[in-house]
């Protein structure tokens, strides 16, 4: 759902270009406390990841080209705000080198997947967390919900966008039933993405789990004799 | 007796995974010692080492003990100095060399140290010459040998001046002609050394004290010779010194 | 995976472009592409001078044509899209051999074509003349604040990664009779990408860690001062958004 140059009018790009702006400060001062000496490696693995998730395609009806999103995964691996900064690297890699997503549109295309994308994730990923026993295994099936919702929340909101400032007059609703169905499906392959990935990490390394972090207990560890020199 | 130069004591570390690696190290290196520190694969070498510079630690994930490097605590408001006193050689040169040419990457330490101009390059030109690759400082490090980039990975560390130089498996994947060039190196450095190997013709070679550490814990301590002709030690942790070696001969 | 594209994209040659400071061409390609966006729809020749102006950039950069239209298969899926909209927008209709299509959709559909390409085209030209590195030494001067550069930098560094430990898991599961056409071994590929992710992360962390047991803090050390810019450097990178904005000028001016 990247959106080209020329494809929303002015006023909405520059609306949406402010959010994204206030939303990548306010994540550039969250994310400090999400940090620290070996977190961003893996905010970088994270957007190599997205990255390359995103060039998976599809197309969708009535338009434009439809992907996975990445912005619960994300959430879920460093947590909501730096998971904002990794989706803006991608989306901006993208605008700058790959012309995927007008440069003129990296605004909206942060807000829907960089902004709506990862907090509607994180949103339900803590939420279903919240009602499911406190264990590991807990973490995947929430992650794979926040991430069918993500794609969902996105697409609305495109939608939305689209109503407002949208530069071609298309039928809202033709839109909207094509961008919905359409999102539910890649939602559904997002949902099982997500899930799998983090059920393999949160498996052998939960230490690289942001919302696993407070579901581990730390204890003595046992020592063995040996000789001293 | 002066303060060791690094001293750990019941040192543990579980990795995040729930592997416990080391189950109560205890380990003291005097200045100007140099000492080899052998054990089978999977004995907690590499971990071990990783805790000389905080890189491994309790921050990530669980463990207790104390480290100290020329009496000065590891710990999180220590770590610029102590990574200054600790110099690090990897096992895997590739995981070393990171820069766009040699010259860069031995500059990287330096310069996070807050060298610049003359003195930066001078630094760098003094740890090229000591490994020897003076002539290569302009070539991107991933088009050397594997020999030259483990020299490379010397330097780096040396440039640093460090106050223990710490190398992990120095020898392995080198041919026979850079193994011994990297010894004369070794030879000539004028600081104190840790080098774990399995490689112990290696270690009789350089280290006059070698410790063995084995499941997690030192389970052996003394001059190398010695260590070496203890068969039954030997086989009780897996080391096994090649074909016609004898430890009590002069090589 | 799409991992290698990193360093595809990049054209080598030793050309006036390439050589320009990767901040000037950020913000000359940047400037360039706001002007193409807000060329009115419906207007022609003011798109035929950026396209005009785009090209001889291209000549300038040595850059074959052949070579960034080839890359521009991006765009193929909004193409589509362009291409579509004459048939579903609404409006007053007129017939275009022999079919009837909305005639707002019409015009829309050839400026977002217009626009589209030019966008596609620039940011290709950028990529084709910068490497990664300089890339993310343009954006800190350009003042993109340093964790994003950072997490960038990582992200570069990444793909490689990320590239080539991918191929190592395919030949192992190639070589144990893996056939990932087939869809009976999905599940086995889907959750090879958690194997992945972690095998990857571990073999970046000893990079990182190297890079802290040599005092790194989170932003590399500017080792060469920047290298001075002359007045031609400047014009050069100028000369781009500057064209595009005459066009614009002329446009509003002649109608
Ligand atoms: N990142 C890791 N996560 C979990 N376990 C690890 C990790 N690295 C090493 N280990 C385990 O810790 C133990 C010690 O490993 P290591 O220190 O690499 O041994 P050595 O260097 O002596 O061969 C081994 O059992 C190994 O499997
Ligand atoms: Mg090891």
């Amino acid at each position: 759902m990247h959106v080209p140059d020329g494809f929303l009018d002015a006023t909405t790009s520059v609306a949406t270009a402010v959010v994204a702006a206030g939303a990548i400060a306010a994540s550039l001062r969250g994310s400090r406390r999400e940090l620290d000496d070996r977190s961003a490696p893996l905010a970088g693995l994270v957007a190599t990841f997205i990255f390359a998730a995103q060039m998976v395609n599809f197309p969708v009806a009535a338009g434009t080209s439809g992907h996975l999103l990445g912005g619960a995964l994300a959430a879920v691996l460093v947590g909501p705000w730096t998971a904002t900064l990794c989706l803006t690297v991608v989306l901006g890699v993208q605008a700058l080198l790959f012309a995927d997503g007008g440069l003129t549109a990296l605004g909206t295309n942060i807000t829907l997947m960089g902004v709506v994308g990862v907090w509607v994730g994180y949103a339900v990923v803590r939420l279903s967390l919240s009602v499911m026993p406190r264990r590991l295994s807990s973490v995947p099936v929430a992650a794979g919900l926040g991430g069918l919702l993500s794609v969902v929340a996105a697409a609305l909101t495109f939608t939305g966008l689209f109503a407002v400032g949208g530069t071609v007059p298309v039928q809202v609703d033709t839109l909207l039933t094509g961008m919905v169905s359409v999102h539910t499906l890649i939602g559904l392959g997002e949902a099982v993405l997500t899930a799998l990935v983090v059920g393999t990490v949160v498996g052998v390394r939960p230490d690289l789990v942001h919302v696993a972090r407070s579901l581990r207990s730390p204890e003595r560890l046992p020592t063995r004799p040996g000789v001293h020199s | 007796m002066s303060t060791p130069v690094l001293d750990v004591r019941g040192l543990t570390y579980a990795y995040p995974d729930g592997t416990q690696a080391l189950w109560g190290v205890d380990l003291h290196v005097h200045r100007g010692e140099r000492v080899a520190l052998l054990g089978p694969n999977g004995a907690g070498k590499t971990t071990f080492v990783l805790h000389l510079n905080g890189v491994l630690g309790p921050s990530s994930a669980q463990g207790e003990g104390r480290i100290e490097i020329s009496g000065m605590p590891v710990r999180r408001d220590t770590l610029a100095e102590i990574r200054r006193r600790v110099g690090i050689v990897f096992q895997d040169p590739d995981d070393q060399l990171f820069m766009p040419t040699v010259r860069d990457d031995v500059a990287f330490g330096p310069a996070n140290l807050g060298l610049r101009g003359a003195q930066l390059d001078e630094r760098v030109g003094e740890a090229l010459e000591r490994v020897g690759m003076t002539a290569y400082a302009s070539r991107p490090p991933h088009h050397l040998s594997f020999g030259q980039r483990r020299r490379v990975a010397v330097a780096t560390v040396l440039a640093m001046r460090p106050e223990i130089l710490v190398l992990d498996e120095p020898s392995s994947n080198l041919d026979p002609a850079s193994r011994r060039e990297l010894a004369e190196i070794v030879a000539e450095l004028d600081v104190t050394v840790l080098m774990v190997t399995h490689d112990l013709p290696y270690a009789l070679q350089l280290c006059e004290r070698s410790v063995i550490l084995s499941g997690g814990v030192i389970v052996a301590d003394g001059p190398t010779r010695a260590v070496l002709a203890d068969g039954e030690l030997m086989a009780a942790h897996r080391l096994e010194l090649p074909f016609g070696f004898d430890p009590a001969r002069r090589h | 995976m799409g991992a290698e594209h990193g360093h595809t994209l990049h054209y080598h040659a030793h050309s006036l472009v390439h050589r320009l400071p990767a901040h000037l061409k950020i913000a000359s390609a940047l400037g360039f592409v706001l002007l193409v966006v807000a060329t009115p729809r419906g207007a022609t020749w003011p798109y035929a001078v950026h396209l005009l102006a785009l090209l001889v950039a291209m000549r300038a950069a040595r850059v074959p044509a052949a070579y960034l239209l080839k890359r521009a298969v991006v765009e193929v899926p909004f193409v589509a899209f362009a291409l579509a909209m004459p048939f579903i927008a609404t409006g007053p209709r007129v017939d275009v051999l022999g079919l009837s299509v909305s005639e707002p959709g019409l015009v829309a559909a050839g400026a977002l074509l217009a626009k589209g390409t030019l966008g596609v085209l620039t940011a290709l030209l950028l990529a084709a003349t910068t490497e990664p590195a300089d890339l993310l030494v343009g954006l800190a001067r350009l003042r993109v604040p340093a964790r994003l550069v950072e997490i960038m930098g990582f992200m570069v560094r990444y793909v490689d990664v990320v590239a080539a430990e991918w191929r190592r898991m395919s030949v192992a599961r190639t070589s144990r009779l893996f056939d990932a056409r087939s869809p009976r071994h999905w599940p086995v590929l889907a959750r090879s990408l958690g194997v992945l992710f972690v095998r990857s992360y571990e073999r970046g962390e000893r990079v990182h860690l190297a890079m802290l047991s040599r005092g790194y803090t989170g932003s590399l050390p500017t080792l060469a001062a920047p290298a001075a810019i002359g007045p031609a450097q400047v014009l050069a990178g100028a000369a781009l958004p500057t064209v595009a904005a005459l066009a614009l000028a002329g446009q509003a001016v002649l109608g």
